[in-house]
């Protein structure tokens, strides 16, 4: 189902399935499937309303899925009551994108980073001594776990934000926007952190994010969300240099380069109008409302995830070589024989 | 490798809660208002604690010889009623009644009320049976059940502070779920439900915290509240016992004389007014004192 890479024998830190969460009427993730291996960071790319958060939220099972299957280090947790949860709650942690709402403003930095050990039953004294060099992992000094989160700027509660997620050190770190509230002056300095952490502890991390220049910074996978749905799916080069889905070909071309001339030859492919309703979805292909190549068979028939030249693609046109159209390219809906002809037989 | 992005003032060595506690008294006696307040309060408190040593005649002394002497006049400091008894005497013990029964009805509506309403906040499925019995009391008129208390437990202080605090029951469940609704949604709680807490961990450590300045400044509305209700009461016959003074006895048995002596009524009324007031002034600044995020002045 998943993960055109499995590592053989090594139960990914989480793996779900088919995963599908529905908030009455609005299907806000419609059967997402993902692993995240151990020590690997894959990001979760989407634009607001795609469903990405709520598939960090289901699986730190802050929500319960509709459907589908949740597994963290190869146990099922999908139902799992509160309680019976509570042992799996070691492997896995979340930052949220808002610091100012993540951190409860009566406890100091100490008690809000210390608050996981205790639940963990951390004897005090051990507490103290862990929370100060958690700061310190995150750049802050000892000293701050006296004073209150409203005392912080905006990077240094996220920094606190992310020492509370990682002092008891998790296999999977749930990063669910993490810079995207912050100054964009500090946001690369989080980013760093964030990488820099990843690579000494070794923890995996789902990065759920908007930001393509972070995802090209920090992950070796990336699923692309689109309406409570994956697009496309791959390792990180094969999605920035060869992406195949027109979703992400658009998104990448809406991401600014670095070098100004490059920037200038570059396309820029505008899709019209906003994320369509998770409420009534369109028929078909999600994307085809506002997709540039759509064919008739886009809006009746629903693409199934399948691997395309390296990545696993959900779309019609393109070949399971890989080839098909690039909006970049300026490429317009194929004739219906191109189409055909991209079709997997 | 990762930095500080801007240099740190270190903190004061103090201890975290004192430190904390020690910034919210300055902060509350930043404002000229709630110090006002709070002065105003001590007075009154202190007054209805010393009523014996600081009243000049008993509350109950009648005077035949001296009936509706206007304030001012000498031994007299607020006058006398229609028995002669010294008004500045009986506002002394009145305090002392009205502000028991301000205080210990409101602090039954917390015991009784803040943990119902954290349950219906927190547990949506116990909010339909606690808000339904909420607005069933809410329903119920305060006077008949006031009434009903008194007839069958007998009309005394005690009675009328039971009552007044039913009455308020309601209000302080709806306050404190509400809020509860509101923090239970931020992602603190959040994060903590991920870390592992129990629910019973996540109310008293996180929700309960976070709501008490808004059950402090309900505390404070409640409480002038609950002294009007007494007076409300006792104006009926149904709290405190005359000759006992309370401010809305003393109101009470003024209304006959209202055109011949008119400061036996509006001293008391003033009275009322006055620890009112107080109690809201203080309130406010408690609440902006109490809160970390206020900005600090």
């Amino acid at each position: 189902m998943t993960g055109g890479r499995d590592v053989a024998g090594q139960t990914p830190v989480c793996e779900v399935v088919d995963l599908v969460k529905h908030f009455g009427p609005v299907r806000a993730v419609d059967g997402v499937s993902l692993r995240v291996d151990a020590a690997t960071v894959v990001a979760l790319v989407g634009e607001s309303g795609s469903g990405k958060s709520t598939v960090g939220r289901l699986i730190v099972r802050l929500l319960e899925p509709t459907e589908g299957t949740v597994r963290l280090a190869g146990h099922d947790v999908s139902h799992l009551s509160r309680r019976a949860m509570r042992p799996h709650r070691r492997t896995v942690s979340i930052v949220f994108q808002d610091p100012a709402s993540s951190l409860d403003p009566r406890l100091t930095v100490g008690g809000i980073v210390g608050e996981p050990l205790r639940l963990h039953g951390v004897a005090s004294r051990d507490r103290a001594r862990q929370v100060g060099e958690m700061l310190e992992k995150v750049g802050l000094r000892g000293s701050v776990a006296e004073r209150y989160a409203h005392e912080l700027s905006g990077g240094q509660r996220q920094r606190v934000s992310i020492a509370r997620a990682l002092v008891s050190n998790p296999s999977l770190l749930v990063a669910d926007e993490p810079t995207s509230a912050l100054d964009v002056s500090v946001q690369a300095s989080v980013l760093n952190l964030l990488a820099d952490l990843q690579r000494d502890l070794g923890f995996a991390c789902l990065f759920i994010t908007h930001d393509l220049s972070a995802v090209e910074y920090l992950a070796d996978e990336v699923a692309v969300m689109y309406l409570g749905k994956l697009a496309e799916q791959g390792p990180r080069e094969q999605i920035f240099n060869s992406p195949r889905h027109p979703y992400t070909q658009s998104l990448l071309s809406a991401a600014p380069v670095p070098d100004p001339s490059a920037q200038r030859a570059r396309r820029r492919v505008v899709l019209s109008g906003d994320i369509p309703s998770p409420v009534n979805p369109p028929s078909g292909c999600r994307f085809h409302t506002r997709c540039p190549v759509a064919v008739e068979r886009c809006s009746t028939e629903v693409p199934e995830l399948r691997l395309a030249g390296g990545s696993e693609v959900a779309c019609h046109l393109v070949a399971d070589d890989g080839t098909g159209p690039d909006v970049r390219r300026g490429d317009s809906a194929p004739e219906p024989a191109t189409a055909a002809s991209g079709e997997p037989s | 490798m990762a930095t500080v992005e801007a240099p740190l003032v270190d903190p004061p060595r103090v201890a975290g809660a004192r430190l904390r506690r020690g910034r919210a008294v300055r902060r509350l006696l930043r404002s000229p208002l709630a110090v006002t307040g709070l002065v105003v309060l001590c007075v009154a408190v202190l007054a209805a604690l010393l009523a014996p040593l600081l009243a000049p005649y008993g509350p109950s002394d009648a005077h035949f010889d001296a009936r509706f002497d206007p304030p001012g006049s000498p031994g007299y400091v607020l006058g006398t009623d229609s028995l002669g008894r010294d008004i500045f005497s009986r506002i002394l013990f009145g305090l002392r009644a009205s502000l028991l029964v301000g205080v210990l009805s409101v602090l039954l509506a917390l015991v009784v009320g803040v943990p119902l309403g954290l349950i219906a906040g927190y547990f949506s499925k116990l909010d339909g049976v606690i808000s339904r019995l909420t607005d069933l009391v809410l329903a119920f008129p305060f006077l008949i059940l006031a009434v009903g208390l008194a007839a069958i437990r007998g009309a005394s202080l005690s009675n009328a502070a039971l009552a007044i605090g039913i009455a308020q029951v309601p209000g302080i469940i709806r306050v404190t779920r509400s809020e509860t609704l509101r923090l239970k949604s931020l992602d603190y709680v959040a994060a903590a439900v991920a870390e592992g807490a129990s629910d019973l961990w996540v109310l008293a450590r996180h929700i309960f915290p976070n709501a008490t300045s808004v059950l402090i400044v309900q505390a404070t509305v409640a409480i002038p509240a609950a002294i009007l209700g007494e007076a409300v009461l006792s104006f009926l016959g149904l709290g405190i016992q005359p000759p006992s003074p309370s401010l809305g006895t003393m109101l009470s048995e003024a209304q006959q004389a209202i055109s011949r002596a008119p400061w036996t009524a509006v001293i008391p009324g003033l009275a009322i007014m006055v620890v009112t007031l107080a109690f809201n002034l203080f309130g406010d600044g408690l609440r902006d004192a109490l809160d970390p995020r206020a900005s600090r002045r």
